[in-house]
């Protein structure tokens, strides 16, 4: 067994509206930022899990994603399995 | 009730005034005994960590929440009792932060809009209520096809005259299939006497209390989480 680092991205599926996301793109401008559109706000998730290898910790960390981090109404997530220890 | 519940002893209170008896069970009981109907307060089940309701989901009462629901019992979810019950997709759609990010605590006019569900049952669809609201997530939020099937059904229960916090369809309160599980966002507790300044909620607590709304004193209630 080893030990793998994921993180995960929860994000809202496309077409899903984002209050978060439009109130902070409505605040760009006042801040001076121009020419920035498409502001989507998510949440994102880091946790070690024990595997034999990469695809069993992908696994289980989409398994995880499924049942708790996302809630696939409205969200998706993106797993990234990212180092070995 | 989950850790962080906070309107259960209202629901106990507006119950017992309607001349039901009302019991209290702790999210971690797995007994609900047998009651006859159950009510899921409002509050923050578990600080509403990661998501409302997300948490609750998995409390060791939501197995008996789902076999009670399954049997037909009337099951009635309350603001963040919604939540825990889209969350255990013992309802459809998620309750998603509110259109503007306001936090929302105000009176609102609701208007009935199906008689199929033990919240409405015997009261008229275009009835209009005034029963306040208490939220940051209770934008209401579902799929074309699954609020299609919510229309075309009846199972839309309650909507918004004006819409406060961006729901689809101005939802405030859907039903399942069968009619006996509800939510709703609005707090039909807090508008259950004069002192409270409407006491609109009781219509629906009481259609809840007496079934065949021949005015006999109501069935058990637990009100949990």
């Amino acid at each position: 067994m080893a030990v793998f680092s994921a993180v995960v991205e929860v994000r809202l599926r496309p077409g899903i509206a984002d209050p978060q996301g439009a109130t902070i793109e409505r605040a760009l401008p006042a801040l001076g930022f121009s020419g920035v559109t498409g502001v989507r706000a998510g949440k994102s998730f880091r946790f070690a899990v024990q595997a034999r290898d990469a695809a069993e910790a992908r696994a289980t960390a989409t398994a995880l994603c499924d049942r708790l981090l996302a809630n696939p109404v409205i969200e998706d997530s993106l797993v990234t399995i990212l180092t070995e220890d | 009730m989950f850790p962080g519940t906070n309107c259960e002893h209202d629901v106990v209170e507006a119950v017992e005034s309607l001349g039901g008896v009302a019991e209290l069970v702790w999210h971690g009981d797995d007994n609900l005994r047998g009651v006859d109907a159950l009510v899921l307060p409002g509050g923050f089940a578990h600080g509403d960590a990661l998501r409302p309701g997300a948490i609750a989901r998995f409390s060791r009462v939501m197995a008996a929440v789902a076999d009670m629901a399954a049997a037909g019992a009337p099951v009635v979810g309350i603001c963040n009792g919604f939540q825990v019950l889209t969350e255990a997709h013992l309802l459809p759609g998620a309750l998603q932060k509110n259109r503007h990010l306001s936090f929302l605590c105000q009176m609102t006019e609701l208007v009935v809009s199906s008689d199929r569900s033990v919240l409405t049952r015997g009261i008229a669809p275009g009835r209009r209520l005034r029963v306040p609201v208490n939220h940051f997530e209770g934008n209401y939020t579902a799929s074309p096809e699954v609020l299609r099937r919510l229309e075309d059904e009846g199972r839309v229960v309650l909507r918004y005259v004006d819409n406060p916090n961006g729901s689809a369809n101005d939802i405030a309160g859907i039903c399942n299939e069968a009619g006996n599980v509800v939510g709703l966002m609005p707090h039909p507790e807090r508008a259950s006497s004069e002192l409270l300044g409407s006491t609109d909620g009781a219509v629906l607590l009481r259609a809840l209390l007496e079934p065949s709304g021949a005015g006999t004193a109501g069935p058990p209630v637990a009100v949990t989480g």
